[in-house]
């Protein structure tokens, strides 16, 4: 036995524990269940609802396995009759002002207090005074609250303290007067404050879009993974009938541990939108009209046969699922062409020669909370991947040094070392790697730090983030669409070498990774082989005259946002067909074909996320009208293009083959080039347009109800007027 | 002294007497056949028959859409979908019974934490076109305010026993 472990008796039986360890830590490792509300493993302790009180041996009276640490030799007993009476006693005390409104209430079934009351309640209460009543609060959109329900366990509170870092809530008063309240009634405007509805353990804070609208209890758990950024949190959807009802966090410490983002939550009702595309639909002359899926896929094939092969474009969303991407790439070879993208928000392609194989993190999500210095550059990290801005936070309270360099202000709730903001991104990463650069700057960025004499503070993030031993470099969503990202790519990849840092980056969509692996770029085909002739990328696709385009899950107005009059542009090629859950103006206006295909609910799929983890989930709800899931649209088109091959039963298969062929590819950073980048090759102030809002990433989010009445959102809604 | 006895019994047919008895003792006695439908057996107050819905005096749906019914019933007979009501309660969208899969067990009524979904007396009825066994939540609300009185009634007296 080492000095850090020490040996306690829990219920007679002898267990190995941890110096320091609070007595439920022991307990629930062993299996041993003690009865509480208030302590959260991912939460401080508050001992506050005493529910979990144990005996001790010689301890005068029982004590709170939530705030005692553990000695050595102590004696435990969870369920001795003095343990036992404890805890009944506290039920009795919380029971008193708790409403008798299970029937209505949407914890039922689910609730901790009410499964507690089963083992420990009395079936009788002795209460006959009167019972407290709380106002409820509006706090916005996402969650609904009934504040007579509260226990006042102050999960909540600690969650906007501890991991927002953002305190919405509080309490006010104290004993029965007690409230948990928001001070000045305000919306709740943080990307994960949700999370709260799974923390709270009665029904005091509540799923406001699924408000009364099914039981938990007959709903069915299937796991899917978020279609929504590059982190690919796992989460659980619950299906009544066939439709989704909520989406609710899967535990998964190497990603997202036990939280889910706003995004993820509630981007569900985007499936069930007014916009979704109930039927194959196409133009004729100005006037759209339903057609049938034998019609549809017949004009789709006519048309891209008839096209000539170096004029026809596929552009696809980086949230496609890895299998869609692999027979797109796989019908693009049948085409022989070499059109076909999936960078649909990529501003400068200028450097694509030098791209990785696969564009990645550097680390495991969870390596960046033990980080001890990070530079952010070209990030607002919370509304893009707010799981990874998450991790960020706990780095900085564990004392990393946090350094940003960005266009603008954002706010990220955690101290900074030092944060750079307002100037170029490519002049002060020059500044950064000019003070890291030992001896000559390598070729390709020296053209760029040329003249630069670094400032101090750009000589302090470079002093922090070569004194650290785990230090890392990741770029974001900003610096992949900002027009001179080559620039800022390689002056990021050269900081991260001096410093002898890991260098990574976030992606675009849910599965940029696998867009990269399955070869949806014009320059590199499957597995990062380069392409003897390199095609158009997404911008020249939009601003060339082709004779078929086909876009795959995306909508020209809102996301290819970078590519300027990209709507326009797709409207003036000879034939555009849309595979699309949603049907658009813009769509109306730009294609000539649309085909409804599956939302991430409706299909089976594998994303690859940032850390190149390969996520598969099945498809979890019934199709909305007659939408199918995209893979298996393109199965029957390249049926219907006579491809070789293309005889797939299952979803699996598909799978099987792309992991054949490309599960053994290493992502490895070859970002340096040696061709000296131009001095700025775009302008280096990015616009205003650059940082796409968290709640406008895709379609589906879009739609989402809820989200666009969110502080968030409205916001975002005022800018553009 | 037996086997005499026996030969007696058999040549007198003294069994067949013996139950032609009965027989005789019957026919003055008075008659226990009901002649249905001018005639009605009578019923208890739970008597478990057609479903209803019933309404608070203030004309208020009682049923809360807590789906107790619905998870308690074991032919899977009822179907409910719920929704926020116009007045931000908790209320029922959809309330369907089918009938031909219902076996009249009670246990939609024991589960409901406000009586709203009673089996009344009434076991007169039939269907004569398809979809008519589905009793949805309009029909079962109609039985309720029909039969209030009746219902109340039975309620009242089996109160007691509660």
């Amino acid at each position: 036995m080492s000095d850090d472990t020490v040996k306690i008796e829990v219920d007679g039986k002898e267990v190995e524990a941890k110096k320091g360890q609070m007595i439920i830590e022991v307990t629930d490792r062993v299996g041993t269940y003690i009865p509480r509300f208030c302590y959260h493993q991912k939460l401080s302790i508050a001992a506050n609802c005493r529910m979990c009180l144990v005996e001790v041996e010689k301890a005068p009276k029982p004590m709170p396995a939530c705030a005692t640490p553990v000695m050595d030799g102590m004696k435990i007993f969870t369920k001795s009759a003095a343990a036992i009476s404890a805890q009944k006693a506290t039920m009795e005390f919380l029971l008193i002002n708790h409403p008798l409104d299970c029937p209505i209430c949407d914890q039922g079934g689910e609730c901790e207090l009410q499964d507690q009351a089963l083992g420990f309640g009395r079936d009788v209460s002795r209460y006959n005074e009167r019972k407290r009543v709380v106002k409820d609060k509006d706090i916005g959109s996402l969650v609904s609250t009934d504040m007579t329900r509260c226990i006042h366990c102050t999960r909540c509170v600690r969650f906007g303290e501890e991991i927002t870092g953002l305190q919405e809530l509080g309490t006010i008063g104290r004993a029965e007067d007690m409230k948990i309240s928001t001070y000045v009634e305000k919306s709740l405007d943080h990307e994960m404050s949700a999370n709260i509805i799974d923390l709270c353990p009665v029904g005091a804070l509540n799923n406001k879009p699924y408000r009364y609208s099914a039981r938990a209890w007959e709903m069915q758990q299937r796991a899917t993974v978020s279609p929504h950024d590059c982190v690919g949190s796992n989460m659980y959807a619950h299906i009544l009938r066939g439709t989704v009802k909520r989406i609710v966090p899967r535990e998964n410490e190497a990603i997202n541990e036990t939280w889910i983002s706003d995004r993820d939550r509630f981007s569900y009702e985007g499936v069930y939108s007014q916009d979704r595309l109930l039927r194959p639909r196409l133009k004729s002359g100005d006037v759209w009209e339903d057609v049938s899926w034998d019609e549809a896929l017949k004009k789709l094939s006519e048309s891209l046969r008839a096209a000539a092969s170096e004029k026809i474009g596929i552009l696809a969303s980086p949230s496609s699922t890895l299998e869609e991407f692999h027979l797109l790439a796989r019908l693009a070879d049948h085409l022989g062409t070499h059109n076909i993208d999936h960078r649909i928000r990529q501003r400068d392609f200028s450097d694509q020669e030098n791209d990785p194989t696969v564009p990645e993190l550097g680390s495991s999500i969870e390596a960046i909370e033990s980080a001890n210095a990070l530079l952010i550059v070209g990030s607002n990290v919370r509304k893009e991947a707010p799981i990874i801005g998450h991790r960020m936070r706990k780095a900085a309270l564990n004392g990393c040094e946090v350094n940003v360099v960005n266009h603008a202000e954002f706010d990220y709730h955690f101290d900074l070392h030092k944060h750079v903001h307002g100037a170029g991104l490519v002049e002060q990463l020059a500044g950064i790697a000019v003070a890291l650069a030992t001896s000559n700057l390598p070729a390709n960025i020296s053209e760029l730090c040329a003249g630069v004499d670094p400032t101090a503070t750009q000589k302090m993030i470079a002093k922090s983030l070569q004194s650290a031993d785990r230090a890392q470099v990741i770029t974001g969503l900003i610096a992949g669409r900002h027009k001179a990202a080559a620039a800022i790519r390689a002056l990021a990849a050269f900081i991260a070498a001096s410093a002898d840092a890991s260098f990574g980056t976030l992606t675009e969509g849910a599965n940029s990774a696998g867009g990269y692996l399955a070869g949806v770029l014009p320059h590199k085909a499957q597995g990062g082989t380069r392409r003897e002739k390199v095609g158009m990328n997404a911008a020249e696709m939009c601003a060339g005259s082709l004779d078929a385009v086909l876009l795959f899950g995306l909508e020209p107005d809102a996301d290819l946002t970078c590519i300027a009059n990209a709507g326009s542009g797709l409207a003036e090629q000879k034939f555009v067909a849309a595979l699309t859950p949603y049907s658009s103006e813009s769509l109306e206006q730009s294609t000539d074909l649309m085909l409804p295909i599956g939302t991430f609910a409706e299909t089976a799929g594998t994303f690859v996320n940032c850390e190149l983890r390969w996520q598969s989930f099945a498809g979890i709800a019934n199709p909305v009208g007659e939408a199918r899931p995209g893979w298996k649209v393109l199965r029957v088109l390249g049926n219907l293009l006579d491809a070789e091959g293309f005889d797939y039963d299952t979803n699996e298969e598909v799978r099987e083959e792309i992991t054949a062929q490309v599960g053994e590819v290493q992502s490895g950073q070859a970002t340096a080039g040696t061709k000296p980048l131009a001095k700025v090759n775009g302008e280096d102030a990015p616009s205003e347009q650059i940082d796409v809002p968290i709640y406008e990433i895709d379609g589906v989010v879009r739609r989402a109800t809820a989200l666009q009445l969110t502080p968030e959102a409205l916001r975002a809604g005022t800018e553009e007027l | 002294m037996s086997k005499l006895q026996s030969y007696i019994k058999t040549f007198t047919m003294w069994e067949l007497w013996q139950g032609l008895s009965v027989t005789l003792r019957n026919m003055f006695k008075p008659a226990v056949t009901v002649h249905y439908p001018e005639e009605k057996a009578p019923q208890s107050p739970r008597f478990r028959g057609l479903h209803a819905l019933r309404r608070y005096p203030n004309g208020e749906e009682r049923c809360i859409a807590c789906k107790l019914c619905e998870a308690v019933c074991p032919a899977l007979a009822i179907t409910i979908e719920s929704d926020v009501g116009d007045d931000g309660t908790r209320r029922t969208t959809l309330y369907d019974i089918d009938l031909f899969k219902c076996i009249y067990c009670g246990f939609c009524e024991e589960a409901c934490p406000v009586d709203a979904i009673v089996e009344t007396r009434i076991h007169e009825y039939h269907m004569e076109e398809p979809g008519e066994n589905i009793m949805t939540k309009d029909k079962l609300l109609a039985i309720g305010d029909k039969y209030d009185a009746m219902i109340s009634a039975d309620k009242a007296a089996d109160a007691k026993y509660r």
